[in-house]
């Protein structure tokens, strides 16, 4: 416990004050009353950052002008260029590919791979190393129906089900059709997937499954997923080139309309190259690092929406942006672990929230979005969260419940990996409570895509985080892995017979970007910024204050 | 609102660091000069809280990627040690150099044609591993506790699988490597071998193999074009009557009570 400060302390010996009563009325089945279906529907009006208007407004220009957006995504679609598109010489090519992939996570890789199994040379442009994203970031795992007593039926019906049935019903087919498949081919490229001794896939249900078809790889399917692909992709390394540290900060067009392309930027010797290719993927990932409304993140460093902005200013719609997951529990303390993820089974095994007075004021286990709004009401509106010494503020998560109630040692057996993260710096879990708050996790929305990943610009396609429609409003857990593989691989084949059944574009455009900045200007939105913004910026004030230059 | 309770606005966002007032500022080394930051920081914060904006050196900021492989020492201690930036906490008067990249020996291979002997595989492939001094470095260094020397040892018995499980862990830091006396890059062997094991060495799932045959005979096509072109009401509906499988029922044994859609 001396990893907490003296205040904090102080303020867990009121949670101790309240728990043997607590426990004593949990073992009887007795709970904290959830709320009304009303009363969810307005606290989540109220309080949900995806409901709540202030911090929204209409976008001013593209496509999808006049939507109602967050602040921060609308203020980034707006943003201009932060390139000249005249300063670009386009007759000078620096790479040539039959395909341009832009992001490589577990799409971009899958989609590579696909590509050139389909014989096409595939350039790939990433942002930071090859696999920092956040596929390496996914614990929990992979579905797919691949058990007697399952089918991709019941799959498709559990994903729309949980989207609250405002997915694409053709994306949906696809992605549960698909799972199989993908599954089988993870095996084949050596995935070391958890097993019985027979060979059986060891599954598991998440939350919102009929079926237990959760495929896992320990607590890190997603590194393991990632990593294995990505040692594929070096096996091939004559045909699919990796750039790293060279994002792509616009994308060319042909005199048809077509995309033909991509500016990189060298992030170190800051150079912009010209990239020409048949055919172009985006699979950038997500918006976590938009920190949108303050919100810490469980996202990787790179994950600021390059993808979407470039899509748009090439006159791509975009859907459902204004629908983000925010995971009820992310940690706030220690500052070392802002943004963890804390798994649902810590509520699930029983653990509950608290305000800073040890008191409960909501049933642990409401849905993900009606739970974050009630930490938010009791923190900013209440006013009885707990503050760090950083300055965050968030209630309890009670985990020593979670031993009295199953027995002596359920913390560690059950929740390894966050029983360490905690006492490195420290403090145990089974011991003491976790201080937490919603933490921004998952693009729900993106780019508009088809079946086949194709988008609404001729031999551009889209896939992953990046793209939206596949889980509707809201995603269950395991479904996104899986996405980005299906539609990664399905962007990859179906990229190939585009790049050789039509003819390349002649002359290279950027065009669009030019007009983009010109309905930018025209909208009178001043101090317009420049985007993709690439990374965040963390600096501190007063180093801020000190950089005049 | 409550009336007597003044409202807690959270002072820092997403993840810049605003200490409050008062709070202990430390001294650390970045790569030699010295910053003022406060106490409790990862290495990775303290390091962007003295101004530096990573473009190496940092991936996931969650401990998974290796992207942050860091040595530090403090002043006035001998002892060489390790970590990730994003997971060590800074601490007083420590000297701290990120090593963001390390060369690494990586040959190629074809996985489908290591069908024979993946042992020898390994010997043509990565013939330093077998030349392991056991010192021990590797093992020190590693910032995810694994007993580097102990799977470089199992690869030499041949013990690929004791090897795929007792690397399983490694996040491809390459701390390892860059300490190693003999040039090994042992987290390039340990994926080889993981892949080798996974693939030839583990059971395939047939259950698996038999669902494969049977989406690509075009098995669900039907039911799922059907479903996708339904009125929402009626997906509603067969939403809402799914049969959930118990949580302990056993893998490959347990049927539902309507099979039609199987
Ligand atoms: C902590 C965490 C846990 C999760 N757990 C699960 C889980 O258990 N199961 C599940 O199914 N899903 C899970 N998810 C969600 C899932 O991991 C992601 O949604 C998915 O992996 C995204 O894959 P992607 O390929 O679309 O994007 P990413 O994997 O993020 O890859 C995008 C890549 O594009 C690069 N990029 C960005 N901008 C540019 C640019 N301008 N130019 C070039 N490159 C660029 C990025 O650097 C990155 O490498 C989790 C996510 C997180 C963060
Ligand atoms: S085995 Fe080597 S590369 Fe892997 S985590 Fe440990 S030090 Fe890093
Ligand atoms: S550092 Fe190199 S030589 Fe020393 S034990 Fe590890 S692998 Fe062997
Ligand atoms: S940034 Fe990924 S491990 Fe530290």
């Amino acid at each position: 416990m001396s990893g907490y400060t003296p205040e904090l302390k102080e303020l867990i010996r009121k949670v101790e004050a309240t728990r043997p009563a607590r426990v004593e009325k949990a073992r009887k089945g007795e709970h904290f009353p959830a709320l009304t279906l009303e009363q969810r529907q307005e606290w989540l009006r109220k309080y949900h950052p995806d409901y709540k208007n202030d911090g929204r407004r209409k976008v001013l220009v593209g496509p999808n002008r006049g939507a109602e957006l967050p602040e921060e995504i609308a203020a980034l679609l707006e943003s201009k260029s932060r390139i000249d598109p005249l300063a670009i010489d386009l007759k000078r090519t620096d790479y040539e590919a039959d395909l341009l992939v832009i992001g490589a996570g577990g799409a971009g890789t899958a989609a590579a791979l696909a590509a050139q199994e389909a014989g096409l040379k595939v350039l790939v442009s990433t942002k930071l190393r090859h696999g920092d994203s956040n596929t390496v970031m996914a614990e929990g795992g992979i579905q797919g129906a691949t058990q007697e007593g399952d089918s991709p039926y019941l799959h498709y019906l559990d994903v729309i089900g949980g989207g609250h049935f405002s997915n694409v019903p053709e994306l949906v087919a696809a992605l549960t059709n698909d799972a199989p498949l993908i599954i089988h081919w993870l095996e084949g490229l050596g995935m070391m997937f958890d097993k019985m001794p027979d060979g059986r896939m060891k599954v598991r249900h998440g939350g919102g499954t009929c079926r237990k078809r959760m495929h896992s790889s320990g607590d890190m399917t997603g590194a393991e997923i990632m990593r294995v692909v990505r040692d594929e992709a070096r096996n091939r390394s004559g045909d699919i080139k990796i750039l790293e540290f060279s994002p792509a900060v616009e994308l060319i067009l042909d005199e048809e309309g077509r995309a033909a392309g991509a500016v990189l930027y060298n992030l170190e010797t800051k150079e912009y190259y010209v990239a020409r290719a048949r055919a172009v993927l985006i699979a950038t990932g997500g918006f976590g690092r938009l920190h949108i409304q303050g919100f810490p993140t469980t996202n990787h460093y790179g994950a600021t929406a390059d993808g979407c902005v470039m899509a748009y200013r090439a006159g791509v719609r975009l859907q459902d942006m204004d629908s983000t997951q925010y995971h009820p529990t992310g940690a706030i303390f220690p500052e070392q672990n802002v943004g963890l993820l804390i798994t649902e089974k810590v509520r699930g095994l029983g653990a509950q929230i608290l305000n800073a007075e040890g008191e409960q004021f909501c049933f642990p286990l409401e849905p993900r979005d009606v739970e974050s709004a009630c930490i938010i009401r009791e923190c900013l509106d209440i006013g009885k969260g707990v503050a760090t010494p950083t300055g965050r503020s968030g209630v309890w998560l009670d985990s020593p419940m979670i031993d009295m109630l199953h027995g002596e040692g359920t913390v560690r057996k059950e929740l390894p990996a966050k029983y360490i993260q905690f006492k490195r710096y420290d403090m145990d879990i089974s011991k003491s409570p976790m201080l937490i708050y919603p933490t921004l996790h998952y693009q729900n929305g993106g780019i508009l895509i088809n079946e086949w990943a194709e988008t609404g610009v001729k031999g551009l396609y889209s896939a992953g985080e990046v793209a939206g429609g596949v889980h509707g409003r809201n995603r269950l857990m395991g479904n996104s892995l899986l996405d980005v593989l299906v539609f990664g691989r399905r962007a990859g084949l179906r990229a190939a017979e585009y790049a050789k059944s039509n003819r390349p574009g002649v002359k290279l455009t950027l065009r669009h970007v030019e007009a983009f900045n010109r309905e930018v200007e025209e909208a009178g939105i001043d101090g317009a910024r420049t985007a993709p913004i690439l990374l965040p910026d963390y600096s501190p004030d007063h180093v801020r204050a000190r950089q005049v230059g | 609102m409550s009336e007597d309770k003044k409202p807690l606005k959270p002072l820092a966002t997403g993840d810049r660091t605003i200490p409050p007032e008062g709070a202990k500022m430390i001294p650390i080394y970045i790569m030699g000069r010295e910053y003022m930051v406060p106490e409790t920081l990862t290495i990775m914060k303290a390091v962007e809280y003295a101004g530096y904006t990573y473009i190496r050196g940092c991936g996931c900021r969650g401990g998974i990627c290796g992207a942050c492989g860091t040595f530090y020492r403090f002043l006035g201690d001998y002892r060489l040690r390790s970590g990730l930036a994003c997971q060590t906490v800074a601490g007083p008067n420590m000297v701290i150099m990120q090593l963001p990249f390390f060369p690494l020996n990586r040959p190629d291979y074809v996985l489908d044609e290591i069908k024979g002997n993946p042992h020898e595989e390994l010997r043509r492939l990565y013939p330093e591993v077998f030349k392991c001094i056991g010192c021990g470095t590797c093992t020190r260094t590693c910032p995810m506790d694994i007993d580097v020397m102990d799977y470089i040892a199992l690869m030499k018995r041949g013990d690929l699988k004791g090897a795929a499980h007792k690397s399983f862990d490694c996040v491809m830091c390459g701390l390892c490597a860059s300490r190693c006396p003999a040039q090994i890059t042992q987290f390039m062997a340990a994926m080889f071998v993981r892949r080798v094991y996974g693939k030839y060495i583990l059971p395939r799932a047939g259950h698996l193999e038999r669902r494969v045959s049977e989406v690509k005979g075009g098995k669900y096509e039907k039911a799922l074009k059907g479903l996708a072109a339904m009125k929402q009401d009626e997906v509603k509906k067969l939403y809402v009557e799914r049969e959930r499988e118990p949580d302990l029922a056993e893998p490959g044994k347990w049927m539902p009570r309507d099979v039609t859609n199987l």
